[in-house]
């Protein structure tokens, strides 16, 4: 700080008191609601204190209904675990061979990789829809998966600190007598720990959080995630909207992925600021 | 840069790269190769026929009102989200870099949102802003404001920006504070020295150094607001009322998927691409001149 002032100072703190209190609020009353009863929520105002109703609506939305959200919950875990898992494997395969082989195509297999951060999974929605249909994998953990696990921004990251590694290390490998998956395994990978991990928090949010694709390969409602069952509990035509409960499944649904920012925050923040480098 | 220690190998060289490249191929490049080519052609309802029409789905989609009007809708919804979500994080991230006890706890408290699913956050807001039971909503409306987002389509859109922008600050609250803290305390310290006060100082000198994360965190926010909000407009606008908050993504979902309209959701699909593909241009352009700052 370069000069001292008191009224300033406290300028500041309001300001970003009340700044993290307008990003708390939302997150906030869904905790409120979720604690009440439905007759309680629809009594407007809503009170802004939890009720007593806590136990009882998470329990039932984790286990009642058609669909129970423990299960929507598992197929989340699953498919965030094998894209983040997976995407950080072919990056890390591919990257290796770009920078510590020369052979035909290098180039090539570069410009591909490049590409497809140009191809959001948005944009090519409907032709993607069709190959995967084509190739029998609707309604299938394969099909929730491996359409979004290639991954430039990882490449590129593991490129980058890959060529930052001293040329000694690899000299003094092969001087040992050390092969390329000799190196890989014990030097290389090691080295990259802290890479993996900002990435694997950064793609595990990514995976957890599709929405639009999921939506797309998933008919059947055991391979539904947890981010589809919310949407399906506001669209219930003209039946009331349980408002109680899609507040407890939305703090549900949030809950594995902020606690992955909050706990690995170092690593996200390394993460986020690296992978657009 | 090029190492200069590379291993020899015919066959393992393409081993390595052939789980990324056999995911590529199969669905990033050949889905986008059948983009192209369904976008100049016309398929009749059941499938059977389908005819070249060369540019005509283009032209169509062109002449649509509607297209213009989602184009429309588009840009004023990512300008919006940009500038909210740009606005409030600079003026947190520079606050949060000035505080001396605390900074650790409001930075924690201000990035998790960064994990919220944009559809969690649609729903959030849509329950927060509900006309019956929503607690802004009555607020509004105890105000003297008549709302009512399902029914007043710029309500609708005030609604998805503010979800949209809210679930954005977070990101861009970790590059601006970063980019704050990159800047030399000897040159703010100097320039106290010479009298600057801290409004001086900041037009002078931390904006100057900070436009250029401030010009990437544009891209990417346009980028966000373009592909990454289908989940906030499905889960509380679905595109209504009337088509008020259709997005580009929208709209090709819409007439793709539900519609079964191939040609016209394909040449859609070519459009967003010529434009992320601008973006990402526009993008790596700015890396360049970062390199060389």
């Amino acid at each position: 700080m370069v000069e001292r002032r008191p009224l300033a100072d406290f300028l500041t703190h309001l300001v970003l008191v009340l700044g993290v209190g307008i990003v708390a609020l939302p997150v906030w009353l869904a905790f409120v609601a979720s604690s009440l009863t439905p007759e309680q929520v629809l009594d407007a105002p809503m009170s802004l204190i939890p009720g007593d109703q806590l136990g009882v609506n998470y329990l039932h939305v984790l286990t009642q209904g058609s669909t129970p959200l423990k299960s929507l919950l598992f197929n989340s875990a699953v498919s965030a675990l094998v894209i983040a898992c997976g995407k950080i494997a072919i990056s890390v395969l591919s990257a290796f061979a770009v920078v510590y082989f020369r052979f035909p195509g290098r180039a090539l297999c570069f410009w591909l990789i490049f590409l497809t951060l140009m191809l959001p999974v948005e944009v090519r929605i409907l032709p993607t829809f069709q190959v995967v249909a084509s190739l029998g994998l609707l309604d299938s953990y394969a099909g929730l998966t491996i359409p979004l696990m290639a991954s430039a921004t990882a490449t590129f990251l593991f490129r980058q600190f890959f060529l930052s590694v001293p040329e000694e290390l690899a000299e003094a490998a092969r001087i040992d007598g050390a092969g390329p998956m000799r190196f890989f395994w014990s030097i290389l990978l090691p080295l990259a720990r802290t890479q993996i991990a900002a990435l694997f928090v950064i793609l595990f949010i990514y995976g957890w959080n599709q929405y639009l694709w999921p939506l797309m390969v998933t008919t059947r409602e055991d391979y539904y995630t947890a981010v589809i069952g919310i949407k399906r509990m506001i669209s219930g035509g003209d039946a009331a909207t349980e408002w109680n409960l899609v507040m407890t499944t939305a703090i549900l649904v949030m809950l594995p992925p902020a606690l992955v920012v909050l706990l690995m925050q170092k690593w996200f923040v390394k993460g986020l600021v690296e992978s657009e480098k | 840069m090029e190492k200069r220690t590379v291993f020899r190998s015919a066959w393992l060289p393409y081993a390595l790269v052939a789980p990324q490249l056999a995911v590529t191929l199969v669905f990033f490049i050949w889905p986008a190769a059948q983009a192209l080519y369904q976008s100049v052609f016309v398929e009749d309802a059941f499938g059977i026929h389908v005819e070249f029409v060369g540019l005509a789905n283009f032209r169509a989609l062109l002449a649509d009102p509607y297209y213009a009007q989602s184009f429309a809708t588009t840009a004023l919804f990512a300008l919006c989200v940009a500038a909210l979500s740009l606005g409030s994080a600079l003026l947190l991230a520079v606050l949060a870099n000035r505080v001396v006890r605390g900074a650790a706890a409001y930075k924690t408290l201000i990035i998790w949102p960064y994990a919220v699913a944009p559809v969690v956050a649609g729903v959030l807001w849509l329950f927060l802003f509900d006309p019956s039971v929503g607690t802004l909503g009555l607020v509004l409306k105890k105000i003297g404001v008549d709302w009512n987002p399902l029914l007043n389509g710029a309500q609708a859109m005030s609604m998805v920006v503010l979800a949209a922008a809210w679930k954005q600050v977070s990101y861009n609250f970790v590059f601006f504070l970063a980019g704050l803290q990159a800047i030399p305390k000897s040159l703010l310290e100097a320039a106290a020295i010479d009298g600057a006060g801290p409004a001086t100082r900041f037009w002078k000198i931390v904006f100057p150094l900070l436009s250029p994360t401030a010009f990437f965190l544009l891209v990417v926010n346009v980028i966000y607001a373009f592909f990454d909000t289908f989940g906030v407009i499905d889960a509380a606008t679905q595109g209504g009322p009337s088509k008020a908050t259709e997005v580009l993504v929208y709209k090709v979902f819409h007439d793709g998927f539900k519609g079964q309209d191939f040609g016209a959701a394909a040449a859609q699909s070519v459009i967003l691409m010529a434009i992320v593909i601008a973006l990402t241009v526009a993008q790596f352009r700015y890396l360049e001149k970062r390199v060389n700052y």
